[in-house]
Parts: C-alpha cells; structure tokens; sequence
C-alpha cells in the first residue's frame, strides 16, 4: 500500500477543531499527499505547533475509515480526508 | 508478502462454532493463575500508605520510624521515583499519580509505600510513616470545579482550546467543538424544541479481580514483572520509562486477567513494586485492597450535560446541541471531548454541534471505562430523543430511524461515514418479538442506540508448526474473555486443520515484538488479522517444503483442507502431504517451519447497538427493576458466537448497574463514602433477567473473515434505554444517574 | 502467637499453622497454595472466595484460620474426581459461562452448595442461590444456564 510521490493528488484535508487556530482558523486546508505520512510531514513544515499534535496522536479518517496508525495508507483521488483525535479504548 | 486485509471468506469450516477454550479446565479446577497468585522465594509484601485528605500540601515525610522497624526491607516515597518523563506531561501525570509528589491531590493518592517480611510487619510500617499535611480546599464536582474561584488543582493547566490561551491557570483544561451546519437557524425551524440537562454520577469498572503484580528486579537492572494487566508490553515501556530500566531487561508476564473494562490499560502500583523491589534487592507482591481500587484507580468521568433538540412535526430533527462537561479526576484529559464526538453520532442531522468542557477535580485519574464516555453522552442524547418523539407523537424507533445516520452521512464528529450499520440493528429492533410483546402493570418499555469507534493498533502473532505438525501460536493481546479460542479457530480455518490442533497461549514482552492494549475492541479483530497473516505465511513455507520434497516447482504445489497438492497432470498420482508429514522432514527441508506476523491493524470501522429494555418500577420504593431485555449489534463475523453474546451481555449488565445503582459517592470532607461492593452496589444475579442478544453479521470490509471489534458498544445504549423504559413506565423522566429508588422516587412525588 | 490447626480440606488431612487473626483466604492461599479461591473483596461482597464449611456455603475471609479445627472443608481444588470434572465445571466450560474466569471458582461452589441442597431449583431459586456471587463479565446469563444444565445432567433428567 505505499504510494509514490508522483500519486499524490490534491485534498481538502478537514481539521477538526482543536487544529483550526493552527491554520488560522479555517476548517479545511487544501494540501497535495499522497499517503498519511507525507500529509504529517507536510503539514509538520508548514504549520507551526502541527506537529505536537501530530506526536500526541492525530487519526485520520479516510471516507469515513479511521486509521490512527498505518501512515503509508494511501489518500485516494477524491477521497474525503479528516483529521481527528485519536481516541482510547476501554 | 503484505498481508492482504480485504474481506475474502464467506463461507467458513471452523469459524462460527462454539468450541471449547483452551483456557477453560484451568479456570474451572482453579490452577488459572491470575494477578495475586505467583509467590516468588523470598517474597516481601509491599504496601501503600495513600492520602486521607482530598486536597492537601505534603510539608514534610518521616520515614526514619518505619525503615527500622524489624523485617522492613525498603519505605519509598517520591524522592525514590525521580522524575525522568522529561517534559511529557502524559507520562509526568502518570507517575504524579503512581505517587503523590508536593501535593495529594485526592483521597486515596500513594504518598509512600513499604515492603516487608509480611503483610502484619508492612502494616505496622505504614503506621509509623508521620506525614506533615497541609490540608487545602478540594473540589469534587465538575460544575464547581470549572466555576472561577474554584480550589486551583494544578497552577500549569491553561485551558487548551481557547484563543488566545488563557493567562491564568483554572482546573478547565480543555475545551473543544464539534458539529455542522447553522444550529441556530435549525432551531428556528423546529416545531417543538425539547431541553434538558443531565447529570451523571461517576461509575468504577468494578473487574472483580484487584490489581495485582509480583516485582523483581536485581541490581543489574535486569526486572521481571508478573501483572494483572490489559498491555503488558505498554506496562513495560511506561514501568521502563518512569524507573529509569531498560525495557529489554524488563520482561513483564500478564497473568490470566480477572476483568480489566479499561481500568488495566494503565500502570496503578506496579512502578512502586519494582521500586520497592529494587531498594529492597528481592521480590515484592503488591496486591490492592477492594478499598484502593475504588478509590485510586481509574473510574470513569462523572458529568453535567445540556442537550437541546429541535424537531419538525413530521419527525425531522432540524437542529440538536450539546454541552457536556465532564471531570477527568486529578489529571487533564480530555474525556468529555469524547463525549462529545460521540452523542450524535447515531444520527444523520443537517445542524448539529457539540461543545465539550473537561474539568480535573480532586478525584482518582481518570481511566477508560468500556466505550469511555460514550455512555454518559448516549444518556443524554437518547433521553431528549425519546422526548422529542414523544412530543410528536411519533414511535421511537421509527423516529430514530427516520433520523439513522447512513452511508454518506456526515457525522456529527466530521467524517462522511461509509458504509454503517446502525439503520440493521433499528430495523431489527422494529421486528423483534420483544418490541410488540405486552407489558404487565408498572412496566414501560424503552430503547435506545449506541455508537462507538473500534479501533486495531500495533499487533504481532508467531506461529510454529512442531515437529509433530501441531501448530503453537503465540499471542500478544492478552485473552480478556476468550480471545485465545477465536485466534485457534482463526488458525485453524486458515491452515485448514482442526481447532484442536492448534494452541494459543499469551506470550510476555520478551518473547514476541510490541503489541498494544487489549482495549478499543481490538483484541479479536487485530490479532485474528494477524493470526490469518501467521497462517498464510506459514502455509507459503510448507507449500515450499512440499515442492522440495516433490522436486517440483512451487507454483504446481496447492494448499487445500489443510494438505499441500500437486497440482496437473504430470504429479495426478503424488498423495498429498499433510501437515505432519511436512513438518516430519523439516529438519532436511529448510529447518523449523513457522509463519510470523507483525502489522498495523488499522481501518476496524465504527460499531452501533440498540437495545430494547421493558423496566418495572414500584411506586411505594422507587426501585426499578429489569425484566426483559434484548442486545441487537453487528459483529461483522462472530468468530466464536457464545463469547460475542458473552460481550453483548456483560456490557448491558454494566450499562444496568451504572443506570440503576453504581455511583461514587463523596462526603464533604472530599472523601469516598462507599469504596466497597456493599456500599458500590453492581448488579447481582438476583437483579437480573436473561439477556436476549441479536447478532447482525455485516461483514467488514476491513478484515480477511468481516470481523469487527464487539467489545465496547454494549455499554453504550443501557442507560438511555433504562431511562426512556422507567419513563414510560412511571410516568417520570430521570434526568440523573444513577436512576436510584431514591431519585426515582423523588421525581415520582414531585410529579404528584 | 501462632495455632496448630488440624482439619479435612477436599477429603484429605491437613494440619497447618497460622496467626489468630488470619483468616481462612489467606490460609489457603498463603499456607496451602489453595489459590483457586480469590480475594475481590476483603469484606464478605464478592464470593469470590467461596468455600463449603461442613456443608454451609460461606466466604473464606470472613471465616478465621483457627475455626477450622475439625471441620471440614471443600474447596474448587476438590471438586473434580481425578480427570473427570464434575458437572458443574463441564457445564460451565462448555456453556461459556465464563469469560474472564476470576469469579467461576466462587460460582462454582455456590453452584455446588445449591445444587447439593436442592437438586432441581427454579431459574429463581438459581438466582437468589448466586446472588453472593459478583460477576463482572457474563451479566449472569449463561452462568445461570450452565447451572440448569447441570442439574439436569446431575438429576439424570
């Protein structure tokens, strides 16, 4: 499942609340990845304090699947991709 | 060779049947052996001196007394715990909690600890350690806590959320947002607008089985670790990390684990025992009381929720709000965050937003409970929906059904959900006998929904064919409830072989590579990914095997019922080699065979319930009681149907306890009144009726055999249920849980 | 100060040595490596240590060590014969009527103590006969179906 970097398509990556300020308070922001991986590390360069957040543990949900940790998941062409908590277990 | 995780079989040989667990003469003959029941040579009884105050400054600590009492072997306090966590707050509040440093901050806080020759000479210790206390204001519940002027528990919590981040430290520690579209244009829209607020008393995982652990560590640093635990290998690496070991010489064994429900996702005592091991230079048990479980373990978040629904005549919910407020205990989290990505999350609704407020108070850290938070949202949420049925006349599952999120929806915590399963389980709901069955006086009927998110996490399997051609699997998620006999099966279906040729046993972190908890509904769906993985890939080396013993090339040798086939015209009279025979001749074919898995199980998909309950209340006493109730969730694929019921049953029996009694209670002094199953009263057989569980097998997409987590969810709806039942039953909506005789009563009078 | 206790545990003699105040759990477990019975509580609430004293069904840590000169005792060590579990325990494994299994050895004699007392028991007269009894896991369900079904399987029905 790991993609090159010539797949990459551009996204509308939705934030969820708690990383808006970082962005300057927009609820999406568009970026071009191809998997998990490079959107962290996209998002770790441009973003101040992203990448905190990204090390406490940020999951993405890809069409409405969430993965929290498989970041060579591949992000498809048209897919919606959200950023969210992760979130613990009993 | 990636294992291929899409869903491939539909029709299964072993998976599905009931066997036997493997585990299973031990635990009823009694030689399982769990938390408290290794003993070591030359063991010393460690022990646990905690704070009776709720709030208060630690001015000064003598030990000297304790330490020269004859048989003492080692007193520690925090000055024995050095703080190594080098700035990660996550792992300084756990060993803050693990041990009171300047302040305890609740009843029950380790504030030193003893290990001696026995269990009479450490409690005589514990009496000669003289603690100078600076007792200081406490605050227990969450609205107090969040209100200004407040007692300040931590002076560095800025409430994380608000911009610009507050100057001035508050017990608020987190706020955050949820939702979609324009709630206030909705509720303008509405027909009616139903509010309520809620309050929701805090509730304990109550496993029977203490926390219990055997420490041993040398001067060398090399420690070993017996422990009742939910992660063995994340008790390794935060146990590692807080005492400064190495976590290849910490070799940490999970017992057999009596309950865990999240409340052994996370280390309590354990770092005390190996501290105290380590000062003594010899082992140390270190087993709870009832009493420390209550009251310095990791219940779940007692709240105060607001919820505001608004509802077209023709059963359109135009808009719905919810602020929840939860308390964390001592430490931030952010429970009430989860609360509010969950409570409407059932529902496809055009505006809906969630505003969740955490609070630290002066009470235990809190810890995962079983779908954490989620039930405490669920009350709220499915209670103002049945009133907003109510309020039009319409039937609640039609209602809910009108409302069901579904492929496509965008759910109210923000992702576009795929494909879902709420929409089976209401639609079941509707045809059940239970749903049209009559009801005796003093009964009502109640249902509700339940959402929670599953999830996989890091997982490692080792397979080894012995030389016999039985099959040996080790496994790193611990077996909660009978996990060990879905693995073999899993193994099983895949090497297609009998379940009873095929062992699991649960490995120690020395033997196989990191794996997560055993929470989040994971066990079952991860390490049977895995275990497929194992399978696979040691069929691939027996396929090799068979072609070297044949001399012929790999691809015309098959894998069929558990035999390798030479497959064409040129090997038609080659009988097929099963699994003794190729693991007969290993030694001369490439040595041992085993397949070996370690992966990432992500992609485990949502989970949804809905439970039907017909409750009893008396009007004379209040009290309710449950006479019917039924389970219906999607499994994906039960691997082994009695312990997928066993799930749904033991989740709903939690949710009646917790709707119906379970409540911890403070006194004004900040201290626990009722840390004890006499006084914390869980449901008893006597309390309860059968439970009728209802499998849906939707298959997931994610998983080689559709397998998703069933753990958590049935916890979810119990409460709402319970509340909309009594409602229809007396005549009195419960906004306040547990629904006691006392409150049920209360609101019975007031009605009047 | 420490007695001299004589006393039958599952058929057998057994003399041990323990303190006054210690009570019979820690007796078991500590001295006699009978660790099928488990401590939840402490305070009598959870049966989890669950043991037949001269036929009355009563929890071990609210009996002392000292009170069992005489008497005799039946623990879940004793209630297979040999390799062949007794129904009760075959029931329970092939019932699923355990999962985390901490609470089975408490459920087991309690099952047994009801059983002995009264062969063919009503769905209600089980409950009420394991109501000392917590378990956390099953929601009692298919406990209290293994316990049906072994006592039809003990009736000979």
């Amino acid at each position: 499942m790991t993609a090159s970097l010539d797949t990459s398509h551009l996204h509308d990556v939705h934030l969820w609340g708690a990383l808006r300020p970082l962005v300057g308070g927009a609820t999406s922001i568009p970026m071009r990845a191809a998997t998990i991986r490079e959107l962290f590390r996209k998002l770790s360069d441009e973003y101040p304090g992203m990448e905190a957040h990204i090390k406490r543990g940020v999951a993405v949900s890809i069409d409405g699947k969430i993965y929290r940790d498989q970041w060579d998941t591949v992000l498809p062409a048209g897919a919606e991709i959200y950023l969210m908590p992760r979130v613990p277990g009993g | 060779m990636p294992l291929d995780t899409s869903l491939v079989r539909k029709q299964f040989k072993v998976i599905g049947t009931r066997v036997r667990r493997p585990d299973g003469i031990d635990k009823v003959t009694g030689r399982a052996k769990y938390g408290a029941d290794a003993f070591a040579p030359g063991q010393l009884i460690g022990l646990v001196l905690r704070s009776p105050h709720a709030h208060a400054r630690i001015k000064k600590i003598d030990i000297s007394k304790a330490e020269k009492l004859q048989g003492v072997k080692a007193v520690i306090t925090a000055a024995d715990l050095p703080d190594l966590t080098g700035g990660d707050r996550g792992m300084r509040d756990i060993l803050e909690n693990c041990m009171a440093r300047s302040k305890a901050l609740y009843d029950g806080h380790a504030v030193a600890a003893v290990a001696a020759v026995d269990a009479h000479t450490a409690k005589q210790a514990l009496k000669l350690i003289k603690i100078d206390y600076e007792v200081l204001p406490h605050v227990t519940d969450v609205d107090e806590a969040l209100k200004p002027g407040a007692p300040l528990i931590h002076d560095d919590i800025f409430t994380d959320g608000i911009e610009p981040k507050p100057t001035k430290p508050s017990n608020f520690c987190k706020l955050a947002e949820y939702g979609h579209g324009d709630v206030e244009a909705g509720f303008k829209e509405a027909d009616f607008v139903i509010e309520k607020s809620y309050k929701t008393e805090q509730t304990h995982q109550g496993y029977i089985e203490p926390h219990a652990c055997l420490a041993n560590v040398s001067p060398d640093g090399v420690a070993e670790l017996w422990v009742t635990t939910q992660g063995p290998f994340v008790y390794r690496n935060h146990c590692a990390a807080l005492l400064g070991l190495d976590a290849n010489k910490l070799r940490v064994t999970a017992s057999e684990i009596g309950g865990g429900f999240g409340g052994k996702t996370h280390v309590w005592a354990e770092p005390l025992a190996l501290a105290l091991s380590r000062k003594a230079n010899r082992p140390v048990k270190l087993t709870m009381t009832r009493d420390e479980v209550f009251r310095a373990t990791g219940p779940t978040s007692s709240a105060s929720i607001d919820v505001k629904v608004g509802v077209k005549k023709d059963g359109t919910v135009t808009a719905a709000f919810a602020e929840l407020r939860y308390q964390n205990g001592a430490f931030p989290f952010t429970w009430a965050e989860f609360g509010a990505m969950t409570a409407f999350a059932c529902y496809d609704f055009k505006n809906v937003k969630t505003v969740s407020r955490d609070a630290v108070v002066n009470r235990p850290k809190c810890a995962a409970y079983r779908a954490p938070s989620a039930p405490i949202a669920a009350f709220a949420v499915e209670s103002t929906m049945d009133m907003a049925a109510k309020a039009i006349g319409m039937d609640p599952i039609d209602f809910r059904i009108k409302n069901a999120a579904r492929e496509g929806t965008k759910s109210s915590y923000g992702p576009v959900f795929g494909p879902i399963g709420i929409g089976p389980t209401l639609e079941a709901a509707k045809k059940h006998a239970h749903w049209n069955a009559p009801l005796g006086e003093n009964q009502g009927r109640g249902m509700a929904c339940g959402f929670w998110f599953n999830f996989g996490g890091q997982t490692c399997v080792d397979l080894n064919v012995t030389p016999d051609g039985s099959v040996t699997v080790a496994l790193g998620t611990i077996d909660v409830g009978g996990s060990r006999a879905s693995m073999a099966l899993a193994v099983a279906e895949e090497l297609g072989v009998a379940y009873e040729q095929v062992r699991c046993v649960v490995a120690d972190t020395s033997s196989l590579g990191h794996n997560d908890m055993t929470d989040g509904s994971r066990g079952t769906f991860s390490s049977s990914m895995a275990a497929v993985d194992a399978a696979r890939k040691a069929i691939h080396t027996m396929r090799e095997r068979a072609a070297k013993i044949w001399e012929i090339p790999l691809d015309e040798v098959e894998w069929i019922d558990g035999q390798a086939k030479a497959v064409g015209e040129k090997h038609g009279n080659k009988a097929p080699l099963s699994i003794k025979e190729i693991a007969a001749q290993a030694a001369n074919t490439g040595g041992p065979i085993a397949g070996h898995s370690e992966i990432v199980a992500d992609g485990a998909g949502v989970s949804f319930a809905t439970h039907i309950c017909d409750a009893e209340v008396d009007p004379e006493t209040g009290r309710t009681s449950i006479k019917r109730y039924t389970v219906i969730q999607d499994a994906g694929k039960a691997m082994h149907p009695s312990y997928v019921e066993g799930q749904y049953q033991g989740g709903a029996a939690q949710g009646i306890g917790w709707a119906l009694n379970e409540e911890y209670i403070y006194g004004k002094d900040g201290r626990l009144q009722n840390a004890g199953f006499l006084d914390y009263r869980i449901p008893v057989c006597s309390d309860l009726p059968f439970i009728d569980t209802q499998i849906l097998e939707i298959p997931n997409p994610n998983h080689p055999y559709g397998v998703r987590g069933v753990g958590e969810t049935s916890i979810v709806p119990p409460l709402g249920a319970i509340g909309n039942a009594i409602s229809n039953a007396a005549g009195v909506r419960l906004n306040h849980v547990p629904m006691s005789p006392p409150r049920v009563l209360k609101a019975i009078k007031d009605a009047r | 100060m420490s007695v001299k206790v004589s006393t039958t545990i599952n058929g057998d003699a057994v003399d041990f040595v323990c303190q006054p105040d210690e009570p019979l759990l820690d007796v078991l477990r500590n001295r006699l490596g009978l660790t099928g019975a488990k401590e939840g509580c402490g305070t009598g609430d959870c049966g989890a240590c669950s043991v037949i004293l001269d036929g009355r069904l009563v929890c071990s840590c609210l009996v002392l060590g000292v009170e069992m000169e005489g008497k005799k005792l039946e623990t879940v060590e004793g209630l297979a014969d040999g390799p062949k579990l007794h129904p009760l325990q075959q029931q329970f494994i092939d019932g699923a009527a355990l999962q985390c299994g901490i609470c089975t050895p408490g459920f087991l004699i309690a099952a047994k103590a009801l059983l002995d007392k009264n062969p063919d028991p009503s769905e209600e007269e089980i409950r009420f006969g394991l109501a000392g009894n917590l378990c956390r896991c099953t929601g009692y369900d298919k406990i209290v179906r293994a316990v049906q079904a072994a006592a039809k399987e003990m009736r000979g029905a």
